[in-house]
């Protein structure tokens, strides 16, 4: 994996300590890994070059605040302008004064179009709308079929129409045909909304993108949502570009961001097209679907973790008030149980995978390095280390002390592991429960240093 | 038990660090102008056109390593493609733009070549080949293709639907095997894609097909539970047809970004690919990630799709791939 941005930062500007300002000489090292990082992440060259240049104008004779170290002032910079890159504000969505309101979806072959077109539709009906689906897809094999496959899922309507190949190969008038008769059909059937799924098309077949032209003219759709891959590279502002020329898109959605792709087309995206990311795709489930927040994508390309989601997830999930009694017990003299390990560990599982909560994490401060070592866990460890626990008894669990040879070997037999296995969770346990009481114990330096780590990730966290 | 989680980690690559901020003019004015400065430098004495020469190379180089980054190479493997053209030029004393670019084709070629390798086909048929790779890059439409083409070659194929996972994916890779004239081995969607498998190698064998062509579904690299099911998949293979897969061939998107290198590292980790197909070349994108893939994990590509039609589908040239990359 890639070294983040704000590591190769700090390591950068170590010899910047005692500098006051910022000046061209000492901003150019700093300048380049940007520049690096940018384009690690896939912004395009000349999207990352007039990144650049901005970021140089502020930074220069900016004076070095004392709360910040130079490297978090320039990180603060580039987080700023990245964010003023990508709007500040979360994007709205158009309705028509006369329904239906019409969406038409467009892209790439495999950008996830279709896929999207699904989530979009379960997104507006817990909404509280009616959306209507429909495919002009008359070109990839099946591509009407999985639209169909899709809205039966979600429970959504769909126009299917029908397509005679007669008159030999389906073309524009089949597809233009077929919009028609969605809308009438919405309009019909008192579907607010209608969602046109279109065939993948590459910005430079000229032919495809006279269709969609023409579809646009004959829909007059409030939204056109461009439908790129999150993975994609520097090519993105070409394609951006000519769906944007040719039909002036009123937005963009990102999918496949469950993966850990940067998402640097994002920033290319928007500088070329002027118009805002809208949704995000973040997995293959119906509902992993949302509104853009342009900070979030920012954290993320600057490998400063995605704290904001995270929180609201476990606003969302976590029982609070047994987190706090862990915490409170862990800090007080007694240190914690197994018991209430295991209750932590049912906690975090609800939050999702140890890899996602890991990559949300800042990779400064307190929580250096997770980011990296979320690609080598074993997702299982957690289901294992429960075990281990599950097959010992309340007495075991209160007090680890009595656990001695004997009893190991009946918990692994039970828990179906090594003996080792075993013996390490309690070694980290009782390692861990000590250095608690240190900290609970240690007249709250610890904590505090713990929370002023926190308090320097929040300047940038929100 | 969060110590062994967050013990075991990764050492991070370090990218090398960028080594010229980029210049703004166009490469190719910059190329021009480079060589018509050396032409003009030719009647000076010898130290200055050095002097010269050295010059004009960095410019040209910054504009090179530019033109590399922006095909999606990659700062890492462009950082010492630009070292060692920069080594080279200084000491075989490269005197114009043209011929430093048919040093970066050379240099190009010569990483893309290293890693060509004769496919071991199996003394015995079937033989098996499994397509991989992230949702939407292209692999029921590759398999599709490369059922005709085998066939074209006189081979006898089998196409196998694993995916199924993906609403119409196995109706979509009907309609290929329709038009390639090739026998589908199905199970319905959400089906065990192992037990799809299972079936398809057991007809392949009965049968004596040359090539049974395996269709996976998407999956991001980055779940690991999907990973998982994928070396299900080949140690059943392997169970009934030892030595199966005989390829395992990822297919990647040109448009891709660097996220490619993590995707090609994972796939390989899991479902030990043998090499690339390069999708969707006939748009803007170049597909110069398979040249970092090429460099840092030694994958060859084998194939490039071309389009949609049932014969998009050609051998991969890293000769013409390079021209395409730089001119």
């Amino acid at each position: 994996m890639f070294e983040t941005l704000s590591e190769k930062l700090q390591r950068s500007f170590k010899t910047l300590r005692g500098q006051g300002t910022l000046t061209d000489e000492n901003i150019n090292d700093a300048l380049r890994e940007i520049r690096v990082a940018l384009i690690e992440s896939d912004v395009n060259l000349d999207v990352a070059k007039d990144i650049i240049d901005k970021i140089r104008d502020k930074a220069l004779g900016s004076q070095v605040a004392t709360a910040l170290s130079p490297a978090e002032q320039i990180v603060k910079i580039v987080r700023d302008e990245l964010i003023a890159t990508l709007g500040t504000d979360t994007a709205k969505f158009k309705f028509a004064s006369q329904p239906p309101t019409i969406i038409l979806m467009a892209g790439l072959q495999g950008s996830g179009k279709t896929t999207t077109s699904g989530k979009l539709a379960q997104w507006l009906k817990k909404g509280g709308h009616r959306p209507m689906l429909v495919s002009v897809d008359v070109y990839r094999p099946a591509a009407r079929e999985q639209l169909r496959v899709v809205a039966q899922s979600i429970g959504a309507k769909i126009y299917e129409g029908e397509l005679t190949t007669e008159n030999g190969q389906l073309g524009t008038p089949d597809v233009l045909r077929l919009a028609k008769e969605a809308r009438r059909e919405a309009t019909n059937s008192a579907c607010n909304i209608l969602i046109v799924d279109t065939a993948g098309r590459l910005g430079i077949d000229e032919a495809l993108m006279a269709e969609m032209a023409e579809l646009k003219k004959l829909l007059n759709p409030s939204e056109i949502l461009f439908v790129a891959d999150a993975m994609t590279g520097q090519d993105a502002v070409n394609s951006a570009k000519a769906f944007n020329d040719r039909l002036a898109i009123t937005g963009s959605v990102l999918t496949k961001m469950d993966g850990d792709a940067r998402g640097g087309a994002a920033l290319s995206i928007r500088q070329i097209t002027g118009q805002p990311v809208k949704f995000l795709g973040t997995g293959e489930k119906p509902d992993a679907f949302e509104p853009f927040h342009p900070d979030r994508i920012v954290s993320r390309i600057l490998g400063m973790g995605d704290i904001a989601t995270l929180l609201e997830r476990a606003e969302e999930k976590l029982d609070k008030s047994k987190a706090h009694a862990f915490a409170t017990k862990a800090l007080s003299g007694d240190g914690f149980s197994l018991e209430d390990f295991r209750e932590q560990l049912r906690q975090i599982k609800k939050l999702g995978s140890m890899q996602s909560i890991m990559k949300m994490l800042p990779s400064v401060g307190p929580f250096a390095g997770m980011q990296q070592a979320a690609n080598s866990v074993d997702e299982k460890q957690l289901g294992r280390t429960e075990a281990i626990i599950n097959s010992m008894t309340m007495k075991e669990r209160l007090n680890s002390a009595i656990i001695n040879g004997s009893r190991r070997k009946r918990i692994a037999l039970g828990a179906g592991v090594q003996v080792s296995e075993v013996n390490n969770l309690l070694k980290q346990h009782a390692q861990m429960s000590k250095m608690f009481k240190t900290m609970g114990a240690g007249g709250g330096k610890m904590q505090q240093r713990l929370m002023s780590q926190l308090g320097g990730m929040q300047k940038f966290g929100r | 038990m969060a110590f062994s989680i967050f013990g075991k980690r990764n050492t991070p690559e370090t990218p090398e660090p960028a080594e010229q901020p980029e210049q703004p003019r166009g490469l190719f004015d910059r190329m021009k102008q480079a060589v018509t400065r050396t032409r003009e430098s030719l009647s000076n004495s010898i130290s200055s056109v050095v002097a010269l020469t050295r010059e004009v190379d960095d410019a040209s180089l910054d504009d090179l390593e530019l033109a590399l980054l922006a095909s999606d190479i990659g700062s890492a493997t462009t950082q010492q493609i630009i070292t060692s053209l920069r080594d080279r030029a200084l000491r075989q004393g490269i005197s114009d733009g043209a011929e430093l670019k048919s040093l970066l084709k050379a240099e190009l070629l010569r990483i893309l070549n290293s890693v060509e390798m004769p496919i071991k086909h199996p003394s015995a048929p079937p033989e098996v080949i499994m397509m991989v790779g992230v949702n939407g890059a292209g692999k029921t439409t590759t398999s599709g293709k490369l059922a005709a083409q085998y066939r074209r070659e006189g081979h006898t194929v089998l196409l196998c639907a694993a995916d199924t996972f993906r609403a119409a994916a196995i109706e979509q890779l009907q309609v290929w095997a329709d038009r390639s004239g090739v026998d589908l081995i199905k199970t319905k969607q959400g089906g065990d894609p192992s037990a799809a498998l299972y079936d398809a190698l057991a007809a392949a064998k009965a049968r004596s097909t040359g090539i049974l062509l395996v269709d996976t579904a998407g999956r991001l690299h980055t779940k690991s539970d999907l990973m998982k099911e994928l070396d299900k998949m080949r140690r059943t293979a392997e169970k009934l047809i030892p030595g199966a897969p005989h390829q395992t061939l990822l297919v990647i998107d040109a448009t891709t970004g660097q996220n490619g290198l993590q995707q090609a590292r994972i796939f390989t980790e899991a479902a030990h690919v043998t090499g690339i197909v390069l999708t969707k070349l006939d748009g803007s994108a170049k597909g110069g990630i398979v040249v970092a893939i090429a460099h840092e994990l030694g994958l060859p590509v084998r194939y490039a799709g071309v389009g949609e039609k049932l014969e998009d589908i050609i051998p991969f040239d890293p000769a013409s791939f390079v021209d395409s990359l730089i001119d």
